[in-house]
């Protein structure tokens, strides 16, 4: 029986060319920012270009517009080729697409306008946060509809770790934004003090383990045996690596509230279980590396695979580095300085952006009917820009980090401080340089991402993957 | 019952039920299973540089 039904592509280019341009404006907004922390004059005294502004704009147009778009062009790419059927509800698809940009734009607008709500990750205001409930509420009925009408008895590892990262973020937003508002553009936390706070870290820390973890955990478990060509190293380990990752993650939010009017109990208890995560993140990775075992040497010339595997090895290197920041007395040192900034990015450049990157280069030929991208070696060059501008950002932002928190507990015999504020901000002179350096490199690379991909997509032209005929996996 | 006789019924019920699931994820029963579901990414033909879908008869394995 030859089936000639399709999957749906498009909405999946549409977000796929997005992420590229989201990843571009999100970046640049990020230099920027950097820039400004070393020459303070890049804001032209103009209040909608003053750092306070644009910070906020930069974290949700990276995470959100560029993370986002990722997570949505992948996810539904592969709960498709994964349930060998076309999209549930395509319409609502679109609208999933468009409503998200029109998210995005808002957000682009409003924050340089200064309506905020003050809450990190979640600074919307309430109107773009209804908006925000919508899309997703429509892009989990998408998923979960189209894994209800899957026609493979098993639901892939993938799917799992895209399904919990829809629901918890769905769960997230709804318990941290809720908010009372008192004019069109503002409104108040409907939590107050302590409680407001925790509630913030128990939605920011699950919005980096959920929104910026289990999804892009997601991509791992197809797009690498997919580059390699052989099956995750243990499936078996992927199953104990999902649960132990969920029933782990939710705990670890109060380690942002180390020596805070938070209860000490509460703390401690952050602090384990983020110890504890070591255990799940790492196995995940070791699942990820361990896949390309016997065949390594795809590694010299496949600049994608390139990009995963270096994605996997940032992502170690940062869940090896929280649990050790979430030591209340390794926090002592390292809370508020540019240790933290520097670990977010080894995260946030290093796994999320990097996987996102070598997905992306997957799927572009096969979404636009190429054999490959235009050019490999532009994928090489990019990768290597990308890499040294991780390695750049991470490694001042740490120097900078360990000086600023040993510069501010440093006490003279008579208990006076030894430093002022502004002679530490001087000595970091030089490493914020270095970090602009870093962050302009990796952005130079998204620019260079963009060229090939605008060259790929002209050559070819819009396809549609075939859906194979159900006899084909009657075995499965 | 109080508040935290439940919060510690529920934190000991999820040690279990995660014990549970690791010891179900390593029973031998399950090796067949999960050796099909670690093949699902190549039971589908990857259609790279193809200019119109072709679609498969027999379970392309790649």
């Amino acid at each position: 029986m030859q089936s000639q039904s399709t999957y749906n592509y498009k909405v999946v280019r549409q977000f796929a060319l997005m992420t590229v341009v989201w990843g571009i404006v999100g970046m640049a907004v990020g230099v920027l920012c950097a820039a400004q922390l070393v020459w303070p004059e890049l804001n032209f005294d103009t209040p909608w270009l003053t750092y306070s502004r644009l910070r906020p704009l930069h974290t949700n147009a990276v995470i959100f517009a560029f993370g986002g778009s990722a997570l949505f062009a992948t996810s539904y790419y592969v709960v498709q080729r994964t349930c060998h059927t076309r999209l549930f509800a395509e319409k609502l698809a679109a609208f999933t697409f468009w409503g998200w940009q029109v998210v995005i734009l808002l957000a682009a607008l409003t924050l340089p306008m200064g309506f905020t709500s003050g809450k990190e990750y979640a600074e919307l205001e309430w109107p773009i946060d209804i908006l925000i409930t919508i899309v997703w509420v429509s892009y989990a009925i998408v998923f979960f509809g189209t894994i209800a009408t899957r026609k493979i008895k098993h639901i892939y590892v993938a799917n799992w770790f895209y399904g919990a990262f829809i629901l918890t973020v769905a769960l997230l937003h709804l318990v941290n934004s809720a908010e009372i508002p008192v004019s069109m553009f503002k409104s108040y936390s409907a939590y107050a003090g302590a409680a407001d706070a925790m509630i913030q870290w128990w939605y920011g820390h699950n919005a980096v383990g959920f929104f910026l973890t289990a999804g892009f955990l997601g991509m791992m478990y197809y797009f690498v045996p997919k580059q390699v060509g052989r099956p995750v190293y243990s499936y078996r380990l992927s199953v104990v690596h999902f649960w132990a990752l969920i029933f782990t993650y939710m705990w670890a939010g109060p380690h942002h509230l180390h020596y805070t009017a938070l209860p000490d109990w509460t703390q401690s208890v952050g602090m384990v279980f983020s110890l504890i995560l070591l255990a799940p993140s790492w196995g995940g990775m070791i699942n990820g590396v361990m896949t390309l075992s016997g065949a390594w040497h795809q590694l010299r010339d496949d600049p994608v695979l390139k990009f995963l595997v270096t994605a996997l090895s940032f992502y170690g290197m940062s869940t090896f580095e929280g649990p050790m920041m979430s030591i209340k007395t390794v926090n002592a040192l390292s809370h508020y300085t540019d240790w933290t900034v520097g670990h977010v990015h080894s995260g946030a450049l290093g796994w999320v952006a990097m996987i996102s990157i070598g997905s992306i280069y997957y799927l572009i030929p096969r979404l636009f009917g190429r054999e490959q991208m235009f050019s490999i070696k532009l994928i090489e060059t990019h990768f290597w820009m990308a890499t040294i501008g991780v390695v750049l950002y991470i490694a001042s932002m740490w120097i900078s980090g360990v000086m600023e928190g040993l510069m501010w507990r440093a006490v003279n015999a008579d208990g006076t401080l030894t430093y002022s504020f502004a002679e530490v901000v001087k000595a970091k002179y030089p490493y914020l340089t270095i970090r602009f350096l870093g962050g302009l490199l990796f952005l130079s690379g998204m620019f260079v991402m963009a060229y090939n991909v605008l060259k790929t997509v002209a050559q070819g032209k819009a396809v549609e993957g075939g859906i194979p005929a159900p006899v084909a996996h009657a075995h499965a | 019952m109080t508040l935290t006789d439940m919060r510690v019924i529920v934190t000991v019920v999820s040690f279990v039920c995660f014990i549970g699931i690791v010891l179900w994820a390593f029973s031998s029963h399950r090796s067949k299973s999960f050796d099909e579901a670690a093949q699902l990414p190549f039971l589908d033909e990857d259609n790279a540089g193809k200019q119109s879908p072709s679609v498969s008869q027999h379970g392309a394995q790649q």
